[in-house]
């Protein structure tokens, strides 16, 4: 008897301290949300189908795919399946990874509609009403949402060019998973 | 030499050196070329931006393109002639990509810009002095190109205490300091007498390893009594590391990820102390260079001064190259060099040397191995790192594994994979993981800055959006109230009623007088159905119920008469309808004042009306001045009473210009109606003028 009631005296304790921290050590937001949003690219593209990168990392963290992103490709796929301890799979998209993309305004089109201004979400577009407008290329994330707007097409998303900054080597190929044939032509 | 103590530092190896190939002759000015290509980006930091234009005529020296931004140096021209292109060129790099250069079709005169020399720096401000340096061009002439001036510049923790020089000059093959020391050993110590004065060590250390014994002793020679201290190291690949010839002359180590200046100590390659000799004592920036032409498929393997621009196809073909001899071309060593696909590429500030070796000479590696865990690179690695778990780990991608193992730390020497017996390209996976890391730390940089960016506008657009919305709210708002106001003015149909007679009452005092008039009516029927109680059935509890009530009833009703009482009753209400109704009454109090009068009211009856059309007037002014609109010019013109006279008189007038007119206008008018008329226009004037005043 006196076993039972102890019992229950600690479980109403617990139960009492547990309810009383739920209230007092409350977590703002969600921080699984926070964490993935950390690790998508910020294009906020939509390409994902969600208005932008928190709310797609909100999905995430209600238990959407996450194999959605198509500027953030499988590095992002993988970080994520770190990060959620889940299986990566390959990226659900129909054009597969695109390279980093920028924006370019062939200036000489514009008509300065300030219509690609409104749908930058990085304000990397400058311009004024009827003023010609260009795309400042260091700000831009590639995710085109500019394109569909203009109303003359004069936007292009060209591929982020190549440079010697950016160049770097590759990673060798594993030892020893070639046939003898293929090592010659791997070496 | 003997007696001073020297370290050691971890791994190291020994490859055969081959310097003998290229050591034996003296440097020799290699010839003019007819084209020069200077690309832009010559150093680590920002490219220089071109202030030349094409077509412009440059002298040998000129600055053609100025650093931009602080770690960057300028460009010079390495010859005299003119520009003919700026744009895209070959690169010495291993990709093969294009980078921006401009090119100088060279006039074969090499007429020199006018040059300031500066015999005695010591007169110069240090801030003067390091700005020559850095206006000269000069960046580190052993390999890694850091500009001069800013690593003179950079003192992160207090003062330099060691200044070494670096002449140990490791690799395999390269010999172009070994020449440089035993030709201008004069020229070095003058340099290095620059950065003593600059930097005031408390020592100097000069390392050169034990297989230049020519070098050491021109050094010595030069050296005099200077105290600065010469070592000799023994001869082990990679001493010439920064951090490992630190080691070696102090017995200190560098920590992990830090510069020598974290202990006090500064590096400078002895091909830079004689272009710093050069640039103060010599005025000369830096346009040249000495470097290693070798390999077995040169004929002539030997050390050129070569201008910067030079490509590096002629400098070959003036060393004798058997191109079909050669097998690959090495820029650099054979430890840390990269192949270059072209011979296209001009020759740079970077380049110490360029190896042309044969196939049996270098042969390419074989097939790499699995590897077996020997752990011999672990041995031969300078740096004490562990090579082989940074391989698997930089297989497996394991980003946080190869930091944890100090992957940065790796000064990609190739000690590793020289000793590796599985012929793994170890250096190949370091450099891979490290541009991995590096690239996904720029993504992930550019990342968070689009987020603060996107943040950053969704809050603006908030904060837009929120503006619009209470600004349509507060329009809303306003013209409910009008429209309320107005509808309360039309809902009452009974001027005299006590609430309309005060129309105008401000907003809280009326609502103020609707509570207290319901709670007063409340308290009434609260009242009368207590005294029906009482009537039906009489008890002394419903008694004093009752007289409760009924005082409850009277504060009520004395309550609601203050307030009234204290909204006088034109008490002005900022809003057009109360000035509206005001207005209307005072019509109405002159309109029944002239009715009384015409009907010959009693003067009591109309001095009472009077009052109340003075009453009314009153409240109009109130209204008007509490309205927001600003009162009505009044313009009271004193009409004086017409008298018949005057009537007569005016009307006498006007016929009499009638007829003038008319008799004018009809051209068959005979004169003298005409002037009959006028002369009783005349007559009317006078009289009129005549009445008015009087």
């Amino acid at each position: 008897m006196t076993a039972v009631l102890v019992l229950l005296l600690l479980c109403l304790v617990c139960g009492a301290l547990l309810g009383y921290a739920a209230v007092r050590f409350r977590v703002e937001g969600n921080p699984i949300a926070e964490q993935i949003n950390a690790r998508l690219p910020q294009t906020q593209c939509g390409q994902c189908g969600y208005p932008g990168c928190r709310p797609y990392a909100e999905a995430i963290a209600a238990g959407d795919k996450i194999n959605k992103c198509p500027p953030g490709g499988a590095a992002t796929i993988q970080a994520l399946a770190e990060l959620l301890d889940l299986e990566p799979e390959p990226l659900d998209a129909a054009e597969g990874e695109k390279p980093p993309m920028v924006a370019r305004i062939r200036e000489a089109e514009c008509i300065g509609c300030t219509k690609c201004l409104q749908a930058c979400p990085v304000d990397a577009i400058v311009g004024a009403a009827k003023q010609m407008h260009t795309v400042i290329a260091a700000e831009c994330t590639g995710c085109d949402l500019c394109v569909e707007p203009c109303p003359v097409d004069c936007i292009d998303m060209i591929p982020l060019a190549g440079s010697l900054q950016h160049w770097k080597w590759d990673l060798p190929l594993p030892p020893g998973r070639l046939i003898a044939s293929d090592r010659e032509r791997a070496a | 030499m003997s007696d001073v103590k020297l370290w050691d530092f971890h791994g190291g190896i020994h490859p055969p050196e081959h310097k003998a190939l290229s050591n034996r002759t003296p440097i020799q000015p290699a010839p003019l070329p007819a084209r020069l290509i200077l690309p832009l980006g010559q150093h680590i930091g920002a490219p220089a931006q071109p202030i030349v234009a094409v077509g412009e005529r440059v002298l040998k020296g000129q600055t053609i393109a100025a650093a931009s931004g602080r770690v960057s140096v300028p460009l010079h021209a390495p010859t005299s002639g003119t520009v003919s292109f700026i744009g895209p060129q070959p690169y010495p790099h291993v990709s093969g990509m294009l980078a921006p250069a401009i090119v100088i079709d060279s006039d074969g005169l090499d007429a020199w810009a006018p040059l300031a020399p500066c015999a005695d720096y010591r007169g110069l401000a240090p801030e003067v002095l390091l700005e020559k340096i850095r206006q000269a061009g000069i960046s580190g002439l052993g390999g890694a190109g850091f500009p001069t001036a800013v690593k003179l510049a950079a003192r992160p923790q207090g003062k330099i205490h060691t200044l070494i020089i670096n002449g140990a000059e490791c690799e395999p093959y390269i010999t172009a300091d070994d020449r440089l020391m035993r030709e201008r050993a004069a020229e070095l110590v003058a340099g290095i007498e620059i950065l003593a004065w600059l930097i005031q060590p408390e020592q100097v250390l000069i390392g050169i390893e034990d297989n230049k014994p020519e070098a050491i002793a021109a050094l010595q020679a030069a050296l005099g009594e200077r105290p600065f201290g010469l070592r000799v190291l023994p001869t082990k690949y990679p001493s010439g590391g920064e951090k490992q010839l630190v080691e070696l002359l102090t017995g200190q180590q560098v920590p992990s990820g830090g510069l020598p200046t974290d202990v006090g100590m500064l590096c400078q390659n002895v091909g830079t102390c004689v272009a710093i000799h050069d640039a103060v004592l010599q005025g000369r920036p830096l346009v040249s260079r000495i470097v290693t032409l070798t390999g077995e498929a040169l004929a002539r393997p030997m050390n050129v001064e070569a201008l910067l621009g030079t490509p590096i196809g002629e400098l070959l073909a003036f060393a004798g190259l058997d191109e079909a001899r050669m097998d690959r071309l090495i820029m650099g060593g054979p430890m840390m060099g990269f192949t270059l696909p072209s011979l296209e590429a001009p020759l740079i500030k970077t380049g110490n040397c360029l190896l042309a070796p044969t196939r049996s000479e270098l042969p390419p590696p074989p097939p790499p191995l699995p590897c077996i865990r020997c752990g011999a690179c672990a041995d031969a690695c300078p740096a004490s790192l562990l090579p082989q778990q940074l391989h698997f780990f930089a297989l497996g991608q394991e980003h946080e594994q190869l930091r944890a193992h100090n992957l940065f730390d790796c000064i990609e020497c190739g000690a590793c994979a020289y000793v590796c017996p599985s012929s793994l390209p170890l250096v190949q996976y370091y450099r891979a993981a490290k541009a991995e890391i590096r690239e996904l730390e720029q993504k992930q940089h550019k990342a968070e800055h689009s987020r603060r960016r996107f943040e950053l506008r969704q809050e603006r657009l908030r904060k837009a959006e929120e503006q619009k919305e209470a600004e349509r709210q507060a329009r809303a708002e306003q013209a409910a109230r009008a429209k309320a106001l107005q509808t309360e003015s039309a809902a009452l149909p009974d001027r005299t009623a006590p609430l309309a007679a005060q129309p105008s009452l401000a907003a809280g005092l009326l609502e103020q007088q609707k509570k207290l008039r319901i709670e007063a009516s409340m308290a009434q029927i609260a009242l009368k159905k207590a005294e029906k109680q009482l009537a039906a059935h009489a008890t002394p509890e419903l008694e004093a119920q009752v007289a409760e009530l009924r005082a409850a009833v009277e504060a009520a009703k004395k309550a609601l008469e203050a307030v009234t009482a204290a909204a006088p009753p034109a008490v002005p209400a900022s809003n057009d309808a109360a000035l509206k109704k005001a207005k209307i009454e005072l019509a109405i109090k002159r309109t029944e004042l002239k009715k009384a009068e015409k009907a010959g009211a009693d003067d009591a009856e109309l001095t009472c009306l009077r009052e109340a059309l003075a009453s009314a007037e009153r409240a109009l002014h109130a209204a008007e001045e509490a309205s927001d609109k600003p009162a009505p010019q009044l313009i009271r013109t004193d009409k004086r009473p017409v008298d018949e006279k005057l009537r007569t008189l005016k009307t006498e007038l006007a016929f009499a210009r009638a007829d003038l007119r008319k008799l004018e206008r009809d051209e068959a008018a005979d004169p003298p109606a005409l002037e009959s008329a006028r002369t009783r226009l005349a007559e009317a004037e006078r009289k009129l003028a005549e009445h008015q005043s009087e």
